[in-house]
């Protein structure tokens, strides 16, 4: 056992465990982030991705150990109160159906859209291949980041209005 | 459980007020839930009005207003992404005259005031959907009559508005915080006498309304089985003999107990019940990781018992065999098959199969429970709470008066969590740990200790006539379990009919996948009348519309035969066709294929179109899909959510999805293996149609499914010429040239 403190959703937060154990079991046995899922453990779903240092990764195949004092976000972090572009589309488009895999499928998007803001639907596809959804949600979830980026859009084009 | 059948639809218990208040555990009474405490069945109104806040309106299990205006109203089904827990609410929001915006849900516990509370066979829409109308009508009136009774005018002039009673003539209105006092004091009228409001007045049914827990599912907060804690709770990893049925001789449990954090380890012996409590080593740690890494160093020896030897080619060998000995049990003998055949203008003999799959929740199995001697408390992501109940109480002894069963949102459910094994598992290894335990299965424990959905073998042989109608059919199904039903289509539609039905000696754990059955039949009678089409020279629509004739309502065979109304499937069949575009010119390489299925009281047609590169690369393109399932779509945004993911969820299976047997037990492990669908092979485009009649209202978590995989199937041999005739698809070679 050793102590690990990560910087999670700009928190520093603290959890004495096995130096292998995988940043997804810490966040949600040690941290009370539940939102970060289990679907396989292998790698093979990304029910458990989450930002760290911005990139998308497994939280399921990262040792805490490797982190170090990069950023990592979940879920819970992925915007002040549930009001990223994307958990706004998700909600005005009913997404989900068990909403399992749609923390992992949010956090790739959240990714996605962060390097590229218009993204095509060949763009989504290669972005989002990784992510299982087991309900076949997939159209919807095409069709969310589609609707997060005109949100993005709209609302940096109200800005500037409102700017001029 | 039959894993060719899903739960029936039951009737709803009828229960008077005392009943109700009897029976329904505070679910009206704002009793803190969650401890053990739980109410017997001789606990009297009284008592419960000592504990229950005063004056909240209760007028029945599913609907509370409080005096504080808080509304509200119970599901009492589980929800694992099927939608019940927006959709029933909703049906009694609408004729409670309130905005769905001012509503709160909440899941109901195991309680026998609910009747059956099992979430399967797409039975809570046909189940609910009336009596919450009334029930949502009658609570309306008595709020009604509590403002009437309170301004000296006739019920008669008021009427209900957004959660407010209207005196029409007066222009006096109070809104239903104010009438709670009041109308909780009145009698409850009969809900089977209350008059409905006419349809075309709704206001929330048939609208596109988000589920209940957006919110928190892209917020990540606490609302999974596997999300759920207890104060002193411990994580149990449970490791079972990889052949199915086999029993722990030892294991090196004094090793294990020395593994970083790791709190207790121990055999339990389990029962013979293969979808039950089997025999396993139990690992209880401090967190699930030092569980799972505890279990790695376990060595179990096991008494793998007589079917180590079982394989999924030896099982294949056995069908070949019986069905070239014709021998099985005849389901079904109309006209003579043999005269059929011999007259025939084309005869096909086609051999089709499919292999056993997991249902692959993504959320894997797993429950907490607390459980003393005589007691239990369980958390469980189920579709079955009464099943669990059920278990817990026959195999720990345990009375069923003392079993809680809080029911969690699941992550899928798909038929998998109508079973209780996860269940009696947690709370076995709780009682015998004494203390509250999280039970968590891995993937590799979730895809090889699933109930799966039975493989099977079909061996057919049909004909056409000269005039090109099909004459005969004899079809010889071999399974693992149960049987061939006698009105499964196209029987009944056939003049000269044969069904022989065979069951292989197997230990396979089995159970209902979504569309039990049809979910495989479809694509095995929905291709061979293709094949029939093509050998006739038939256009595939026109000799399906034949097929379903003029009779209108078929009966079922037998008491429990299921009566077909062959008219309602004509109008999808006619409508699909109509909107896809049906007999346009492709391309060679593109194709359309059209199939339907009567399931679970669902009518649907789909037409697929798909592309096939030279190198046998499928894509779909589209699907269209009608469905008629009554009356009144309850909530479009859900309906369509469960079109689209049965579409999606049919070709995943369709397409990928197999798992071998082989010494007993299955070959893949996780996800690496068993391949689900992913976005990019998603179909391109969706289209879904409602044809509204008049029928009632019935459920959509599974009909849709079923026609997918023949649809596509048929495409794809209008775009290449290739037949498929085994699942998944991905056993034949596409290319063409
Ligand atoms: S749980 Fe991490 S990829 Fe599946
Ligand atoms: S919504 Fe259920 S797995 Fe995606």
């Amino acid at each position: 056992m050793a102590k690990f403190t990560l910087q999670v959703n700009g928190q520093a937060r603290t959890a004495d465990v096995a130096p292998e154990t995988p940043l997804l079991w810490v966040l949600r046995d040690n941290l009370d982030l539940v939102g970060t899922k289990f679907g396989c453990g292998v790698g093979q779903c990304r029910a458990c991705t989450v930002h760290i240092g911005g990139q998308p990764v497994q939280a399921c195949m990262t040792p805490v150990s490797s982190i170090g004092r990069k950023a990592v976000t979940t879920i819970e972090g992925l915007s002040a109160n549930g009001t990223h572009p994307l958990q706004k589309a998700w909600c005005e488009l009913d997404v989900a159906q068990c909403g399992y895999c749609q923390a992992g499928q949010l956090m790739t998007a959240a990714a996605l859209l962060a390097e590229n803001a218009k993204p095509s639907d060949e763009d989504i596809d290669n972005a989002m291949a990784g992510n299982i959804c087991r309900c076949g949600t997939y159209l919807r979830i095409r069709a969310g980041i589609h609707r997060a980026a005109e949100l993005t859009a709209t609302g940096i084009a109200t800005k500037k209005e409102t700017a001029q | 459980m039959n894993p060719y059948e899903a739960p029936s639809l039951t009737e709803f218990p009828t229960l008077d007020r005392r009943d109700f208040l009897r029976l329904t555990s505070f679910v009206g009474g704002g009793l803190v839930l969650g401890s053990f405490l739980k109410i017997s069945g001789t606990a009297h109104a009284a008592e419960i009005a000592k504990t229950a806040p005063s004056g909240d309106f209760t007028p029945n299990a599913y609907v509370r207003l409080g005096l504080d205006g808080s509304i509200t109203l119970i599901c009492p089904r589980p929800d694992s992404g099927q939608g019940v827990k927006t959709s029933l609410p909703m049906i009694l929001a609408e004729d409670l005259e309130v905005s769905w915006q001012s509503v709160t849900v909440q899941m109901a516990d195991l309680n026998a005031v609910y009747g059956s509370q099992t979430a399967g066979g797409s039975t809570s829409t046909p189940t609910f959907y009336l009596l919450l109308r009334q029930l949502g009508t009658t609570a309306r009136v008595m709020l009604i009559d509590a403002a009437a009774q309170t301004w000296g005018v006739p019920a008669a002039e008021c009427f209900a508005e957004a959660a407010s009673v209207h005196h029409k003539a007066s222009k006096k209105s109070l809104p239903y915080r104010d009438l709670v006092a009041k109308a909780a004091t009145l009698p409850v009228p009969d809900a089977k006498q209350a008059v409905l409001k006419d349809p075309k007045d709704f206001k929330l049914l048939g609208q596109r309304i988000g589920g209940v827990d957006n919110q928190k599912i892209v917020t990540g907060q606490n609302l999974f089985g596997l999300d759920f804690k207890l104060p002193g709770l411990v994580y149990a990893v449970f490791e079972k003999c990889p052949v199915f049925g086999g029993k722990v001789v030892s294991a090196n449990l004094d090793r294990i107990k020395t593994l970083p954090g790791v709190k207790d380890a121990f055999i339990i012996d389990g029962t013979k019940d293969l979808r039950g409590l089997m025999p396993g080593v139990a690992i209880l740690a401090d967190s699930t990781w030092a569980a799972f890494s505890a279990r790695r160093q376990l060595k179990v020896t096991w008494d793998e018992g007589a079917f180590a030897n079982d394989s999924w080619d030896g099982f294949t060998k056995q069908a070949q065999d019986l069905a070239a000995k014709g021998t099985g049990n005849v389901v079904r003998k109309d006209g003579d098959v043999d005269a059929a055949f011999a007259s025939a203008a084309k005869v096909v003999e086609s051999a089709y199969s499919y292999p056993f799959i997991s249902h692959a929740n993504l959320e894997p199995q797993n429950c907490t429970a607390s459980v003393t001697a005589d007691r239990a408390e369980i958390w469980a992501p189920t579709q079955n709470p009464g099943a669990g109940a059920d278990i817990v109480a026959k195999v720990l002894n345990i009375p069923k008066e003392n079993i809680t069963v809080h029911i969690l949102r699941a992550g899928g459910g798909f038929g998998r969590r109508l079973s209780a094994d996860f269940v009696i598992e947690a709370a076995a290894i709780a009682q015998k740990a004494g203390v509250p335990v999280k039970l968590v299965w891995s993937r590799e424990d979730d895809l090889r200790h699933d109930h799966f959905r039975p493989g099977g073998f079909h061996f057919l042989k049909g004909s056409v006539d000269a005039a090109g109608k099909i004459s005969g059919f004899r079809n010889h199904s071999v399974f693992f379990a149960g049987g061939l039903g006698a009105d499964e289509f196209p029987s009944r539609f056939i003049p000269n009919h044969l069904g022989l039905s065979s069951v292989l000696p197997n230990n396979v754990p089995m159970g209902p996948w979504r569309a039990p059955g049809s979910c495989v039949f479809s694509f095995v009678y929905q291709s061979f009348i293709d094949e029939l089409a093509h050998a006739a020279g038939r256009d595939p629509v026109e000799i399906r519309l034949e097929l379903l004739g003029d009779k209108g309502m078929v009966p079922g065979t037998g008491e429990r035969g299921t009566p077909y109304n062959a008219a309602r499937m004509k109008a999808v069949v006619k409508l699909v066709a109509e909107k896809a575009g049906w007999g346009k010119k492709l391309p060679r390489g593109q194709g359309m294929g059209i199939a339907f299925h009567f399931s679970h009281r669902g009518y649907i047609a789909q037409v697929a179109e798909v592309t096939v590169s030279k190198s046998g690369d499928l894509k779909v393109d589209r699907v269209v899909c009608v469905s008629d399932v009554g009356s009144q779509i309850v909530n479009l945004s859900g309906a369509e959510n469960q079109v689209e993911g049965s579409i999606v969820d049919g070709l995943s299976a369709a397409w990928r999805q197999e798992l071998n047997i082989e010494r007993g037990r299955i070959v893949e492990s996780n996800l690496a293996e068993y391949q689900l669908i992913r976005m990019p092979d998603a179909p391109k485009k969706i289209e879904c149609h409602f044809l509204k009649s008049d029928n009632p209202p019935t459920g959509l978590g599974e009909p849709v499914l079923p026609p997918l995989a023949p649809a596509v199937a048929n495409a794809i041999f209008a775009a290449t010429g290739k037949r498929i005739r085994q699942l998944p698809f991905a056993k034949t070679d596409l290319s063409w040239s």
